[in-house]
């Protein structure tokens, strides 16, 4: 089983959640998250003074799933929340060991 | 123990008697009941005897309409202690939210016992040119208010002009007591004692501000100079500015506020709905503030200042919107709400006595004052979190110079004469006096106070505390307590269940 965790532009993550449904993937989990990447922060105004905000606002998708679907759910994420300006964000994927469904005990890839 | 409180009860029943006997006292010349009652009776006989009884019933029900929009125009006045505290909170961080709200809450309860026992005294009690002497403490000085002008007998003979009973004077005059005091609290936020802050709330509205009121409104030596200051653009506002300006030298800036290099780190408000909900607030006080200092429901002058006062601040909101846009390159919010501010606090000393036209100027001059100010207090260093000293301080001083110019005689004949814009001068330099007199007093008298109450009590919270926020550090809470959890509705299983 895969993670894959994409870091996203907020308005983004309507588009991206549709394109998931229409993989049939089952399940996500949405995190508000802060950072910055090679975008860097921007600057805002307050009584006169300007001042940096380093940590930008961006929505974390967290998606597990089986290793054939990961490269489906990357290409499916990377079309959706694309816009072609900096700071659209990052794709991390990760190996998973075990998942378990809380209410049967199910685990593995029947757990997802 | 009970030694204690029996001695405590024995104390406050001692200073509770005079009050009550006043009380007392006070009844018959207040109560209306008996000469309506003789009015009616009055109706039959003599023609001549009806007329002297209607003109009775006439100048009854006089008082009743004049008591009525002094209270009414009061109470307004008293719900600015919401605009204040909903304007400075908003305009500072949320660890500091409670600390500004009880900040603002107290304040006017020390304002009412302060006031009470000493203030409107010194303000308003016949004495020298500097303080009141007679009835001094608690109200407790000879009076037979309604009664006016030659008519009056009492020992507040400098409130002689207005019709109403004591109570209703003293009324009105503690809510504006009470809005100087305010005044203070959000200039000194994010880093002041709590205590020390208390304790500064009472040497204001029970010294500093009675004395100044007794020097214009009080027929002290300003009064006597030909000073005016119709509803307290010197009296209020800029007495409360500079106590203000004492406090933030004293105190110095919040940490983090001025780098090194001279840089100015802004520290954003945490909640803009808020301080816009508190400056509307004010704006809708103010309609009490400037129209109910005639003190009486006298219909061409209240329209008018309702009129004069809404002009300033229409004005003055739209030239600080410009003034921000151009100079700090954005419509700052904060800077238009700090705008409207101005242009009320400007025309607060002047409405009554100036065309709707000159106020519209004033308005006009507040607005890019108020900005300019805020940037120029940056510059030198002194940190006032929501931008009092600008709009009180600057504006208050403006104000007061703007009656010696705008000026205009035929609106209340016999008081203010000409100002400088319509030919004559004798009235701004009266203005000027006041303004540097009040100015080196307040100042000076407000630093020695800060001081005492640093070498006493001490004035600022531990850097640590001021890290963490003054909420926990002086009130052990917090404003927006949200436990894990408590973010989303919980579901109960049960229900849950039975919706499935």
């Amino acid at each position: 089983m895969k993670k894959v965790e994409a870091i996203i532009k907020p308005f983004k993550l309507d588009d991206v959640k549709k394109s998931l449904n229409d993989l049939s993937i089952e399940g996500m989990t949405v995190t508000e998250v802060k950072g910055f990447g090679r975008q860097k922060g921007h600057t805002e105004f307050y009584r006169g003074a300007e001042y940096t905000v380093d940590f930008l606002p961006k929505v974390k998708v967290e998606v597990v799933t089986d290793d054939e679907m990961a490269a489906k759910v990357i290409e499916a994420v990377m079309e959706a929340a694309r816009t072609g300006k900096i700071g659209d964000g990052k794709i991390f994927v990760s190996e998973v060991e075990e998942a378990v469904r809380i209410r049967t005990g199910e685990s593995g890839k029947s757990a997802l | 123990m009970y030694k204690k409180i029996f001695l405590t009860i024995l104390l406050l029943v001692g200073l509770l008697s005079p009050a009550i006997s006043f009380g007392e006292e006070s009844v018959a010349p207040g109560s209306q009941a008996p000469a309506v009652t003789e009015a009616v009776e009055a109706a039959a006989p003599v023609a001549a005897d009806i007329g002297a009884k209607l003109e009775e019933t006439i100048t009854i029900n006089k008082v009743a309409l004049d008591t009525v929009w002094v209270l009414v125009a009061a109470f307004l006045v008293f719900w600015m202690n919401a605009g204040f505290a909903l304007v400075e909170s908003g305009l500072c961080r949320a660890k500091n939210t409670i600390n500004i709200l009880a900040k603002n809450f107290v304040v006017f309860a020390i304002a009412s016992v302060a006031f009470y026992i000493i203030g409107w005294g010194l303000m308003f009690g016949d004495g020298n040119p500097f303080f009141g002497i007679e009835g001094l403490f608690m109200l407790h000085g000879a009076d037979n208010s309604p009664a006016m002008g030659e008519a009056y007998k009492g020992v507040y003979s400098s409130m002689n002009w207005t019709g109403v009973p004591l109570y209703a004077k003293f009324f009105f005059q503690l809510v504006f007591a009470g809005t100087a005091a305010t005044i203070v609290s959000g200039a000194v936020a994010e880093r002041i004692k709590f205590l020390s802050f208390i304790v500064f709330s009472f040497i204001i509205v029970g010294f500093i501000y009675p004395v100044v009121g007794h020097w214009i409104w009080g027929g002290g030596w300003l009064a006597k100079l030909g000073m005016f200051d119709f509803a307290g653009s010197t009296v209020v506002h800029s007495v409360g500015g500079w106590a203000a300006l004492a406090g933030v030298m004293v105190l110095g800036p919040r940490l983090g506020k001025f780098g090194k290099n001279g840089k100015i780190n802004p520290i954003p408000g945490h909640n803009m709905s808020m301080a816009t909900l508190g400056a509307l607030i004010l704006w809708l006080g103010w309609f009490g503030f400037n129209p109910g200092s005639t003190m009486a429901a006298d219909a061409g002058a209240i329209a008018r200042v309702a009129l004069t006062t809404n002009m300033a601040a229409a004005a003055a909101t739209l030239t600080a919107t410009i003034t921000a846009w151009l100079l700090m390159g954005k419509p700052d919010l904060s800077m238009i709400l700090n705008g409207t501010l101005a242009g009320l606090v400007a025309v607060t000393a002047p409405c009554a006595f100036i065309s709707v036209e000159s106020s519209l100027i004033i308005g006009l001059v507040a607005g890019v004052l108020v900005v300019v100010a805020v940037m120029f207090f940056d510059r030198i260093k002194l940190d006032d979190p929501v931008g009092a000293l600008s709009v009180h301080l600057v504006n208050g001083v403006f104000g007061t110079l703007a009656l010696g110019l705008f000026a205009e005689d035929r609106f209340m004949p016999g008081t203010t004469g000409d100002g400088l814009f319509f030919g004559s001068s004798k009235l701004f330099v009266s203005q000027v006096t006041a303004v540097v007199g009040v100015g080196v007093f307040t100042f000076v008298v407000s630093i020695i106070a800060w001081y005492v109450i640093k070498a006493i009590i001490g004035l600022r919270v531990s850097e640590e505390e001021e890290m963490i926020g003054l909420d926990i550090g002086e009130h052990g809470a917090e404003a927006y307590h949200i436990e894990p959890g408590e973010t989303y509705p919980v579901v109960r299983t049960e229900e849950r269940l039975k919706s499935l």
